[in-house]
Parts: C-alpha cells; sequence; structure tokens
C-alpha cells in the first residue's frame, strides 16, 4: 500500500498538505482503470466548445438587450462565452491532463444498463412496472452481475414485490402496475 | 438568540416520527459509508423523492440531513479495516486506521474515530446553534448584488478548491448555470433553449438533474468500474479505547473539531479538505511525525473529529444564507425548496419548527451514530459481504421508479436517463458533476440577483465593486483566482519540490461527495 519517504528535518519539508494530497492521489490512482489519452481531452474539450458556441448563438438570438436593461439571451450568452473561452484553454492544456478515464469492454456493460433504463422508462405507463422491473433485475443480476440463475430469481421476485408493497401501499403512490390487490 | 425557538425544536424532533426518521437517515449515511460506491450527494439525490411524498416535510429533511452526516461515521469503518475509504473525506484515516487494525487494534481505532466524530459534529452543532442566527440576522441586510456576488463566490470556490482540475470544473459549473437558464425567463417570459417542447417551459427539474448525475451516472460509473469482494476480516477485538488512547488523542480530537468547523463554513472546504488539514496539523506539530502512517492515534483522531465537524458547519451557509457549500448541500438545498422553504436568512423567523428542528436533530442524530457505531461494526462488516451486483439493481429500480412518482412523468425518467449518460460521461472524462450541480442550484439566483443589481446600478457594474459587502466578497473572490497562482510561484521557487513531492495538481482525484473513484 502506501510507500513512504523517509522522513527529513521538518523546517524541510515544503508542504505537508500538498505531500498528503499527493499521496492520497496515489492511494486511488490504485484503483483507477486505465488513464484516456490526449484524445479523450481534445474530443471532450471540442464537444464543450460545440456546446459554448451553439449556446451562445441561441442566446444571442434570444436578445441581449443592455446592460442598464437586460434582455433574456444576455446571461446565458455571457455564460456561453465564459464555456468557450473554458475549452479552448482546454483544448491548449487537455494534453497535459491525465484524468479521463479508458473505455473498455467493461463499458459495454454501461450501454447495456442504460437500455435496461430506457426500457423500464418505455414499459412503465403501458404495461405497468412489475414485469419491466423483474426484467431489469434479471438483466443486472445474471448478465452483468454474473449471479447465479436461483439468486437471480429469488432476489428479483423479492425485489419486485418489495417495491410493489413499499410504492403502492407504504408510500401510496400511484404507480402504473398491472397486479391490483 | 430566541432560546424558547431552540427549545421547541427539541420538541420537534423528539416526536416518535421525527426520531424514527433521525434514525432511519443516520442508519442509510452510515450504510452508504460503509459502501463505497455510491456517496452522501447520491443517496440524498435518490431519496429526494420522499421529501416530494413526506407527510411532514421536517421529517424528510431530517432523515437527509441524517444521511449525510451519518455518512461521515460510515466512511470509517472501510477505510480502518479494509483500507478502502467508504467516503473521500475518510481517505486519510486509511493512513493510520489500517496500520492500527494490522497491529490488532482495529477496535481502538473505530472506538477513538467515532468519540472523535461525535465530539467534532457536538462542537460544530453548538457553533451552529450559537453562530446561525446572528449570521442569518446580519444576512437579511443582503440585497441583490450580496447576493449575486455571494452566489459566484460559492460557484468559484467549489470548482476551484473543491475537486477535480480546476479548468474542468470551471466548464462543469458553467454548464451548469447555463442549465439553469432552459426554460421561461422569469423576467420577460421568453423560452430558452426549449426547442418548442411544452415539459421544458417550466425549465429542468433540478432533482431530476441531480438523480441524473448523481444516482444514475454513480450507478452506471459502478457497474463498469466493479471491484472485487473485498476481504473481510471475521471479527474486530478490542472494541473500546484505552484511557491512555483516549488520553493521547484528546488533543487532536479538538484540534480537528476546530479546523473542521471553520473549514466546513467555507464553501468549497468541506470535509475532504477539513481532514486533509488536521492530518496535516497533527503531522506538522507532532513530536515525533515518523509515527504517522504506522498507526498513530493522532492520525485518526484528528480527521474523523474534522470531517465531521465540517459536514455539521457546512449547515451554515445553507441554513442563515441560502448559498450550498457542496453538492451535498446543493441536495438538501433542492429537499427544501421541494417542499416549500426557501432557504436563507428569513428561514430562521419563517420556519422555526423547521431551522431549529433540523439542528437540534443533529444533537440526538449524532448521539444515535455514537451509540449504534461501535455495536453495529459487526453488522457493517457483514453487511459488506453483500456482493455490490445484489445492490446495483435495487438501486437502479429506486431511481427510476423515484423520479417517475415526482410527477408521475416518463419524461422526467428520460431526462434522468439523459443526466446520467453525462454525468457517467463527464466522470469518465475528468468533469466532476459536483460543480455542475451545484452551480445549476444557484444558478437562478444568480442570474437573478445580477439582472436586479444592474437596474438598480442603472447599468453601471461598478456598483458591485463600491458597495461595501459585495466589495469585499468581489475582492475575496479576487483572492481565491489568485492564490494559486502566488502558491505556483512560491513553489517554483522553492528548491524542494521533487518528483517525490508531485505538485498539488496531481491530487485531483478525490470526490467531494461521491466517495472514493
Amino acid at each position: 500500500m502506501t510507500t513512504r519517504e523517509p522522513e527529513t528535518d521538518r523546517t524541510d519539508e515544503p508542504d505537508i498538505l500538498a505531500e498528503l494530497q499527493a499521496e492520497v492521489a496515489r492511494e486511488l490512482a490504485d484503483e483507477r482503470p486505465p488513464a484516456g489519452g490526449p484524445a479523450y481531452q481534445l474530443v471532450s474539450a471540442a464537444v464543450v466548445l460545440v456546446l459554448g458556441i451553439g449556446a451562445a448563438v441561441l442566446a444571442h438570438g434570444y436578445g441581449l438587450g443592455s446592460l442598464r436593461r437586460p434582455g433574456p439571451g444576455l446571461w446565458p450568452f455571457a455564460v456561453s462565452l465564459v464555456i468557450v473561452l473554458l475549452a479552448i484553454v482546454l483544448l491548449v492544456i487537455g494534453r497535459t491532463l491525465d484524468d479521463a478515464e479508458k473505455f473498455t469492454r467493461s463499458s459495454f456493460l454501461v450501454l447495456a444498463g442504460g437500455a435496461t433504463f430506457v426500457g423500464l422508462g418505455l414499459l412503465l405507463p403501458t404495461i405497468g412496472f412489475e414485469i419491466p422491473a423483474l426484467a431489469l433485475c434479471v438483466v443486472w443480476l445474471r448478465f452483468l452481475g454474473g449471479e447465479s440463475w436461483r439468486s437471480t430469481i429469488v432476489i428479483s421476485l423479492c425485489t419486485t414485490a418489495a417495491f410493489y408493497l413499499l410504492f403502492l401501499y407504504a408510500l401510496k403512490i400511484p404507480l402504473p402496475h398491472l397486479l391490483a390487490f | 438568540m430566541d432560546w424558547n425557538a431552540f427549545l421547541d425544536g427539541f420538541g420537534v424532533v423528539t416526536q416518535p416520527t421525527n426520531l424514527l426518521y433521525c434514525l432511519i437517515g443516520v442508519l442509510i449515511g452510515m450504510l452508504i459509508g460503509v459502501l463505497p460506491g455510491l456517496g452522501p450527494a447520491a443517496t440524498m439525490a435518490i431519496l429526494l423523492p420522499i421529501a416530494y411524498n413526506a407527510d411532514d416535510p421536517i421529517s424528510a429533511i431530517i432523515m437527509l440531513a441524517g444521511i449525510y452526516y451519518g455518512a461521515q461515521y460510515g466512511g470509517t469503518i472501510t477505510s480502518v479495516l479494509l483500507r478502502i475509504p467508504g467516503e473521500a473525506s475518510s481517505v486519510v484515516t486509511v493512513f493510520d486506521g489500517f496500520a492500527l487494525a494490522k497491529q490488532g487494534k482495529a477496535g481502538t481505532a473505530l472506538g477513538i474515530a467515532a468519540i472523535g466524530s461525535f465530539f467534532g459534529a457536538t462542537v460544530s452543532i453548538i457553533g451552529l446553534t450559537l453562530l446561525g442566527p446572528i449570521v442569518a440576522g446580519y444576512a437579511l441586510q443582503f440585497g441583490p448584488p450580496e447576493y449575486a456576488a455571494l452566489a459566484l463566490l460559492g460557484v468559484l470556490l467549489v470548482a476551484t478548491v473543491g475537486n477535480g482540475h480546476t479548468v474542468k470544473a470551471l466548464v462543469a459549473a458553467a454548464v451548469g448555470l447555463l442549465l439553469a437558464t432552459v426554460g421561461s425567463d422569469s423576467f420577460t417570459s421568453a423560452n430558452r433553449f426549449t426547442f418548442d417542447t411544452l415539459q421544458l417551459q417550466a425549465g429542468i427539474d433540478f432533482v431530476v438533474v441531480a438523480m441524473g448525475l448523481f444516482g444514475v451516472g454513480e450507478i452506471l460509473y459502478n457497474l463498469e468500474e466493479r471491484h472485487g469482494k473485498p476481504h473481510v476480516p471475521a471479527a474486530i477485538a478490542n472494541i473500546w479505547p484505552s484511557r491512555k488512547d483516549l488520553k493521547q488523542a484528546s488533543p487532536a480530537i479538538g484540534r480537528g473539531s476546530v479546523i473542521g468547523f471553520f473549514l466546513g463554513v467555507l464553501p468549497g472546504g468541506g470535509a475532504v479538505m477539513a481532514s486533509l488539514a488536521a492530518y496535516a496539523a497533527e503531522k506538522r506539530i507532532a513530536k515525533d511525525p515518523s509515527r504517522f502512517g504506522r498507526g498513530a492515534i493522532e492520525g485518526v483522531a484528528g480527521p474523523e473529529s474534522a470531517n465531521n465537524a465540517a459536514a455539521t458547519s457546512s449547515f451554515i451557509p445553507l441554513l442563515t444564507i441560502g448559498i450550498p457549500a457542496n453538492a451535498s448541500m446543493a441536495m438538501l438545498f433542492a429537499a427544501l425548496l421541494v417542499v416549500g422553504v426557501t432557504p436563507g436568512p428569513q428561514l430562521i423567523d419563517e420556519n422555526p419548527d423547521l431551522f431549529w428542528g433540523v439542528i437540534n436533530s443533529m444533537y440526538i442524530g449524532n448521539l444515535i451514530l455514537l451509540i449504534l457505531s461501535i455495536p453495529l461494526v459487526g453488522v457493517f462488516v457483514k453487511i459488506l459481504r453483500v456482493r455490490p451486483a445484489i445492490l446495483a439493481p435495487i438501486t437502479a429500480l429506486i431511481t427510476i421508479l423515484g423520479v417517475y412518482t415526482i410527477n408521475n412523468s416518463v419524461f422526467d425518467i428520460f431526462v434522468m436517463i439523459v443526466f446520467g449518460i453525462v454525468g457517467y460521461l463527464m466522470k469518465k472524462t475528468g468533469f466532476e458533476p459536483g460543480p455542475l450541480v451545484l452551480a445549476f442550484v444557484l444558478g437562478s439566483l444568480m442570474e437573478s440577483s445580477f439582472r436586479r443589481s444592474m437596474l438598480i446600478f442603472e447599468g453601471d457594474p461598478t456598483g458591485f465593486v463600491t458597495r461595501p459587502i459585495s466589495g469585499t466578497i468581489l475582492a475575496f473572490i479576487l483572492l481565491v483566482l489568485a492564490l494559486p497562482l502566488i502558491r505556483l510561484a512560491f513553489r517554483r521557487r522553492s528548491p524542494e519540490t521533487t518528483p517525490d513531492h508531485p505538485p498539488i495538481d496531481q491530487t485531483e482525484r478525490i470526490d467531494q461527495e461521491g466517495g472514493r473513484r
């Protein structure tokens, strides 16, 4: 775990706080996935730049007014300009940063997880929450979490039943549902 | 100070329902502190719908506050036992806490941490009780220019003093300010960034944004970064610290409490910075600094007192001025708005039950934590054996069904998913969602205060500088912005900076509210 430098005379220590923070950073770095390269930084800065420019154009269209009588577009226009400026700074310094994380094969799990969210959102108003909730649990437990079929079935059923009781009976929230008791 | 209102606050808290909510809140807080992954901000975001649906809003706020300070306790347990900080503010506890655990003194470390946490939090609550009304009284003199300057200070401090690269944090904050402008302009009723969508005319619901960025974002991030099952020790011996340990730790607890109180009040300072500063202070004044990292009890006592003191004192700017100091406080800010209460200097007069009820619930909540933290260690160790794969779908379901219940709206679910994906991508690319959420919550206040100020000043922006309070705040902002440059200049002149002492910017992965990365 932590490797410690030999202790020096206290008067020689430049900044214990900075040293500590660096040590904390090393602790946490052990847990991090591989860092993304400059391309990650440049792409994210470019996305921010496009967002800033787009927002500035739209805000300008809302009417800037004047400082005496600010229009609806003045504030968002000013904020958009700040975003554009910061994006340009990021484009310049981005290559030196190593705080992005590489997308790995396990990033596909995120796509699958996100898809289950969308699925539940689409199905909830049409067939109620029970079947989509059960399906979400099965996908997350069995396919994303690697649980056994037995624990997947038990936990999925218990979770869905618990949510049914919690939302419909304990909190009395009119959640769309299939079964009525 | 109105002592009657203060005592009435205890009457509010001691109602059985509120005591129950307080207990539930601190237990959930401890639990999420123990479990790496979701932090207090994410958990509060996920549970915000409860504030919508609670019969008594005070109960909901008491519970959410309990989650926040309870998490500071829970984070210690895994730091000591497993070298895994459940919360970012417990990272430094790893150094000496885990070393003590390896020497068979895990119980001593946990006991000292619990006592220090209780003492630190209690010092802060007393400070909050005494100072809160004074600060609120002073803040009543604030006008739009002061609020505009204060909101700017809050956003900038969270972005520059908080974690993550400063430029990226500023980008996140600016995007948060921009998102806050979506919807109908309150001055002219013109639609902005609504793209002719009816649902966006009222703006984007803060709760939906927070649940997306913190809740769904964290869930998706953890899905990818799921760590192996930690090695959990079977049993912990020597649970109570000896008199000698207590005597040795007491000064550190006192110092940590004071450091934490002051750093917690500052926006962006928060529990993480407080624990770091307290550890640094203990090491600096120790007769033998080489003991640190090898099981020095002060290395646990100081930071643990500090992070709890800071967590509590960060309620001061929220409850008295209406400016949240960190992302968790932004969640509480949102929860108060949800129940129809605007946090700020009027809160103490207009809602004394809520103001004193929440503050006094902390006295009781911290007592509950002190009493429960040691006996429950065994239970939490067992909970650590529950696989993340089992917890993940449960959290996912709470989030989706919870966001639906706010407005019975499927649209909200999809907005939340969009922000969840944004939150996940932000974390992957080094942008912290915290500054975005905080800026989003302060955005409307900042814009309206700025525009009102410009009307007052008849278009002359120097008015901000000539008013004493806003001028002082702006001077402080300039100082904050200049400070990193000054430090950099000093460090360049110092010959001590070697590769073994990397510059401060490399520390930027501490997640202020969201626990370990």
